[in-house]
């Protein structure tokens, strides 16, 4: 299998703090790839910086034997990075359709346009004429996810899904997720949630301060090792 | 009889007022920049058509209609060359910054065509007028007044209809997440610009035409334009429409009573706004 995504040696500093400690990570296409870990481990600087929202001080991000890490955020979405940024930041002045069409701003060909993403959250579809600004945790989510999908990336960053929603409403976002992998996107989560993360994952990898401190096939790890690595202890 | 003559030439005023507004409440409304210079590309368009119609020959009409695209991407190029930088130094950088470029920009306009009072002549359509019912309307009046509100529509069904005026709206709520969405910010804030320096040009030769302009008539012209997007609403494009209309009716009303109050009246309309509604009549209705 051929990488997707491949990050080497990466280092990201937040001013004066070192988030990110030379990190290896590599994602194939067609895989589900896990990030899980604590506060404060640097699974969302990950996402930050190899979709380009934040400058890497050493390192490698390569999407399909591309380097990207010297382009601005716009143009990897070019090249097919999507992220669900964490907090979601959908527009507030704009309705749940213009959200989505934003998504679609520069738009590579592919599955998903208004209708497919709709199909994939009814959700969305009944609020397509809200305003952004008046939208439930969940139904935030998912419109982040649709805008996302918009894009139609061939990598997908989903940001701490999890965060903040209700059990049930998480369920009904996670079991999406398949629906996504089998038209072709190949997924990065991190998350929190271990049991949403070891569930949807083909392969799971825990960060510790900064560092890889476990990595493996979803299935084979014992939930007390990942517990251990989670903690650091 | 008069009172409604000073409403309706108020009105019209107004509709001025709204068109030399229009792109500085754009300019705020996409990039919270309050463009110190709005003023001043104003009234170096009208020379820029006093040049064209009067050293080239060009008929009036034309000489319009080559400023506008021209200071378009003049506007472009501020905004590449200029106010992105001073955008990425915070927000008191892009103040400063379209303040010296005002300052440059008048006392070339003093070096070019010296300190005189000039103004762009128009012929008999400064004199036509129409009748509606007992009230005569100046033709050229109602063609500024046309002209405003054509202008403020088209941006704003720009805005709220397209694909890059979503864009705009999105990266004016949260610019860091729009490039997530594949947005070059700065192409996108260059775009906004040039709208908003094509329509000021635009405005600037309605100016020239009204009234006698020099070099730094771009004051007033800058002061008019704030006044009509406070009195409206930061950031709403009606809403500086219905701005600059209440500012031209208060001037007109004002003069009614004593012809050195006009200004006055519209400098204490826009203050009793401030005092008693500050977020203006139609605060943030579309462009956030």
């Amino acid at each position: 299998m051929s990488a997707l995504l491949e990050v080497a040696g990466l280092d990201v500093h937040h001013g004066d703090l070192q988030a990110l400690h030379g990190l290896e990570l590599s994602v194939s296409a067609g895989e589900t790839l896990a990030v899980i870990g604590a506060n404060g481990a640097g699974k969302t600087t990950l996402l930050r910086a190899v979709a380009g929202s934040l400058p890497v001080s050493a390192g490698r991000v390569v999407l399909d034997g591309e380097p990207v890490e010297h382009l601005p955020a716009h143009q990897r979405v070019a090249l097919g990075i999507a992220l669900t940024p964490e907090g979601r930041r959908i527009f507030p002045s704009l309705d749940v359709e213009e959200n989505l069409l934003v998504g679609a701003y520069r738009a590579r060909r592919g599955p998903w346009d208004l209708a497919s993403v709709y199909d994939l959250f009814p959700l969305v579809s009944d609020r397509r004429a809200r305003s952004g600004a008046h939208l439930s945790g969940g139904e935030q989510q998912a419109v982040a996810i649709g805008r996302a999908l918009m894009s139609n990336p061939r990598l997908l960053l989903l940001d701490e899904v999890s965060l903040g929603l209700a059990p049930v409403v998480v369920g009904e976002i996670y079991a999406a997720l398949p629906r996504i992998v089998e038209r072709g996107t190949t997924v990065l989560v991190v998350e929190q949630d271990l049991d949403q993360a070891l569930g949807c994952a083909d392969r799971v990898q825990c960060l510790l301060e900064g560092r890889t401190v476990l990595e493996g096939p979803a299935g084979s790890l014992s939930r007390d090792d990942v517990t251990a690595a989670y903690f650091g202890i | 009889m008069d009172w409604v003559g000073a409403v309706v030439q108020g009105i019209l005023l107004g509709g001025q007022y709204a068109l030399l507004a229009c792109g500085l409440s754009l300019v705020f409304g996409v990039m919270r920049i309050v463009n110190l210079a709005h003023g001043v590309l104003a009234v170096a368009a009208a020379y820029v058509v006093l040049w064209l119609t009067v050293e080239v020959s060009l008929p009036l009409l034309l000489g319009v209609v080559v400023v506008v695209p021209l200071f378009a991407a003049l506007g472009y190029a501020l905004q590449r060359g200029l106010l992105n930088r001073a955008l990425r130094q915070g927000e008191l950088s892009p103040l400063l910054v379209s303040f010296g470029i005002g300052v440059v920009l008048t006392n070339l306009l003093q070096e070019t065509f010296s300190a005189d009072t000039r103004s762009i002549a128009i012929g008999d359509l400064g004199t036509a007028g129409v009748s509606v019912g007992p009230l005569t309307v100046g033709v050229f009046a109602l063609v500024t007044c046309a002209a405003g509100v054509g202008v403020i529509a088209a941006v704003q069904l720009f805005l709220a209809r397209t694909r890059t005026g979503r864009a705009m709206r999105a990266t004016s709520d949260d610019p860091e997440t729009a490039q997530l969405m594949g947005i070059d910010q700065r192409h996108l804030y260059g775009l906004a610009t040039a709208i908003a320096v094509g329509t000021v040009a635009l405005a600037g030769a309605f100016v020239g035409m009204s009234t006698q302009f020099s070099p730094t008539y771009g004051d007033l012209v800058l002061i008019f334009a704030f006044e009509a997007v406070i009195i409206g609403g930061l950031g709403s494009l009606w809403g500086t429409l219905w701005g600059g209309l209440v500012l031209g009716v208060a001037q007109t009303v004002g003069s009614q009573l004593d012809p050195a109050y006009g200004v006055l009246a519209g400098h204490v309309v826009f203050l009793l706004v401030l005092l008693v509604r500050p977020s203006g009549l139609m605060p943030r209705t579309v462009t956030a």
